[in-house]
């Protein structure tokens, strides 16, 4: 069986020790976790996970099933069996002088990035994108040397109700 | 402060009254040296192990004879820490369980303080969940709690953490109410559509066969297994863990598949073309190759727990839900399903059934060296097959499952998923408590026995009558028995040359000890130690190179089995 992106969105009671038993879970079933973000939601006793993990049709409905049983664990959903929109944040400090400034300010307007700060020798650049576009962008500027890259992972919501 | 206040120790004794436990086995220790001074003032019978990790098979043994929770005591680091192979062995069996560990003060916690350790965070891939009290409001909700998820939908293991400093603080309680807890509403009620498309593939099978578990024990089903069974003529076999849920004396039962299963139970596995699998999982011991496992058979699986199902084998109808309920509304649907127009001719396969049980049955050579297999038929034969059996584990724990044939559920306690050598004698302490009036036996090795053989001085203090059969081959059996006939005869480790005399032991903790080493001497050992009241030692000196067959080695299909 061919293995598939899945992001999964999983809410959780907002306690501490409820991500280690997810990661935990992960880690002793040798589940990927490709990306991971969390945090608190609306509701104060309610947080977010969303990961995303790589794995056949199979071991897709396992890591759902293990992800219900865990006692913590409100909703699972796998938002790729549906529509959904998806973004990640990326901070990425570029190594820039005087002669190419110019050249990256312009890439940076295209993609409708921002700078959030400028030194002597660098820029950084906040990314707000999916993950395809951001992968493009990164490749595109990493010609000109990237110092460091700071990424979110992904987040996403269903679209619509 | 309000007169109706209590302290932590007093809500956990009352919490526990309530909850119905009437007996605890533990071990004291400083962060729980509160909780063991309220309990001196309690009616509950405390039994007092040698051993933390025999206390909490102990409290295994308890719960696997009685089919209540069992409880145990254990303190805070090494004592929390030497729980943990127990508290893995009941996860691994769906075992209801609680553990109550003490913690250091909530100020220490984080501090590495003197006999600190995170208990919740190395048992939680171990428990069902487990918990750390941060304060005493929460303290009689998380009780009640964990006593609700050990013993509901699957049962298992549930650790709850009390810092010292909380068991003395006090609050107010607000006594026994319902559990609603909204991430966990377990499925017992099955989807009946499912269900009746299983009496009608029952009716129509040419070649049906019941393939049961552990959780037909755990959820009492076996009445209704026992009905299925016979209304439909349908041979049952099934897992260790399942065991004595089905009569092993019944002529539809075909002994237990796997690796060491019967002949006829792996053929007629691979040859049915209908397989009911009742509260099991496809362990890999019982599967083999999974190719092969039922290649023929459109696959029916029952069982509570989701995560069970399409795990390792594929099924063609799942059914979530409690066995004993499903089983029941099975058998209700079958009385009114109408006979199909041409029902099919099953007698070809109770003919083939009938002859695999004639030309290949287990069996062995008793000669002049005793056999093991010879201690456990004639001690099934003098018992009438009426004793609890618990076992290590091994080759002891094989010969006891094919041999010792068990006619009624929690009769036989074992370590199935886990397989823990110690698990045998604790568990038999344990047992021996739920049933003070039944024979409790242990069925050991030489090896196994000695991991937990402390816990002989907790028998005999209790003058818990518990008998126990050492098969001595002066090896570890089952891995010199995979070096044999997988590692050229390297035995690595394996030998036991330096034995203690168990005769001269049993005398020294204070029990007898009795030893047969010719086989006419097997049957008068048997029965001067199964009359003997009191704990008895039973040593027989077997053929050192006895190996369990059937085998079928690991990872092939389960008809390519050793045969003697």
């Amino acid at each position: 069986m061919s293995e598939k992106r899945h992001i999964l969105s999983i809410q959780v009671d907002n306690e501490p020790g409820v991500l280690s038993r997810i990661v935990g879970l992960f880690s002793g079933r040798g589940y990927n976790i490709d990306s991971l973000n969390v945090a608190a939601t609306n509701e104060p006793n309610i947080s977010r996970i969303t990961m995303v993990t790589t794995a056949d049709t199979a071991i897709m409905e396992q890591i759902k099933k293990q992800l219900h049983k865990l006692i913590n664990v409100v909703t699972v959903h796998d938002l790729t069996e549906s529509d959904y929109v998806q973004r990640e944040l990326a901070l990425i400090k570029i190594h820039v002088k005087a002669d190419n400034r110019g050249e990256l300010i312009n890439i940076v307007d295209i993609f409708r990035y921002k700078i959030v700060d400028v030194g002597p020798e660098h820029v950084t650049i906040e990314a707000t994108a999916t993950e395809e576009k951001l992968k493009a962008f990164i490749e595109l500027v990493t010609p000109m040397g990237i110092k460091e890259i700071v990424r979110t992972g992904s987040i996403a919501l269903y679209r619509g109700n | 402060m309000s007169a109706k206040e209590l302290t932590g120790t007093k809500i956990l004794m009352k919490v526990l009254k309530e909850e119905g436990v009437d007996t605890i086995f533990g071990y004291p220790g400083g962060a729980v040296i509160d909780i063991y001074d309220e309990l001196a003032r309690t009616e509950f019978k405390h039994i007092l192990a040698r051993h933390e990790q025999g206390a909490v098979h102990a409290a295994d043994g308890f719960a696997r004879a009685s089919g209540r929770t069992g409880v145990c005591f254990a303190t805070s680091g090494p004592g929390a820490t030497n729980t943990v192979t127990g508290i893995a062995t009941a996860y691994m069996d769906s075992i209801p369980m609680v553990i109550i560990t003490g913690q250091v003060p909530t100020q220490l916690i984080g501090n590495d303080a003197f006999q600190e350790v995170d208990i919740v965070g190395i048992t939680r891939p171990c428990t069902k969940h487990n918990y750390l009290v941060k304060d005493i409001e929460s303290l009689e909700r998380i009780l009640r709690e964990a006593f609700f998820l050990a013993r509901s939908g699957r049962p298992g293991p549930v650790l709850v953490d009390i810092p010292k400093n909380i068991q003395v603080m006090k609050t107010k309680v607000n006594g026994p109410q319902d559990i609603n807890m909204r991430t966990y509403k377990p499925t017992y009620k099955p989807n009946v559509k499912q269900l009746s498309r299983v009496a009608g593939l029952i009716k129509k099978a040419k070649r049906p066969l019941i393939f049961s578990g552990g959780g037909v024990v755990l959820s009492g089903a076996s009445e209704a297994l026992v009905q299925l069974a016979r209304s439909t003529n349908t041979c049952v076999t099934s897992t260790l863990m399942g065991l004595g849920a089905f009569p092993g004396t019944d002529p539809l039962w075909l002994g237990m598949p796997g690796m060491h299963g019967t002949f006829r139970a792996n053929m007629a596995i691979s040859q049915c073309d209908l397989m009911l699998a009742i509260g099991v999982r496809f362990d890999d011991r019982v599967t083999g190759r999974t190719d092969d496992f039922a290649p023929n058979a459109t696959i029916v699986q029952i069982d509570i727990d989701p995560t069970s199902i399409h795990k390792n084998i594929e099924v063609e109808v799942p059914i979530v839900g409690d066995c004993k309920i499903a089983l029941e509304k099975l058998n209700d649907l079958l009385e009114k399903e109408p006979e199909p127009e041409n029902a099919p001719d099953r007698s070809e396969w109770n003919h083939q059934v009938e002859a695999w049980k004639k030309t290949t049955p287990l069996a062995y050579d008793q000669k002049e060296t005793i056999k093991p297999q010879y201690v456990i038929d004639t001690f099934f034969k003098m018992t009438k097959g009426e004793a609890i059996v618990t076992t290590e584990v091994g080759q002891n724990q094989m010969w006891a499952a094919q041999y010792y044939h068990f006619n009624r559920p929690h009769q036989f306690i074992t370590s199935g998923g886990l397989g823990t050598m110690g698990f045998g004698l604790p568990a038999a302490i344990g047992a021996q408590m739920a049933c003070p009036d039944k024979l409790v036996v242990d069925v050991a090795g030489d090896g196994s026995i000695q991991m937990n053989i402390q816990e002989m001085a907790t028998a005999v203090e209790h003058n818990l009558p518990i008998k126990i059969i050492i098969l001595n081959n002066r090896y570890l059996g089952m891995v010199r028995q995979w070096q044999d006939l997988f590692y050229d005869k390297c035995y690595s480790a394996t030998t036991l040359d330096h034995n203690p005399d168990f005769v001269k032991l049993a005398d020294a903790y204070g029990a007898k000890g009795l030893r047969a080493t010719r086989p006419e001497e097997v049957e008068a050992v048997l029965k001067e130690g199964l009359e003997t009241p009191g704990a008895v030692i039973m040593e027989f000196v077997v053929d050192r190179e006895e190996n369990v067959y059937p085998m079928v080695p690991a990872g092939k299909a389960i008809t390519d089995m050793l045969l003697v």
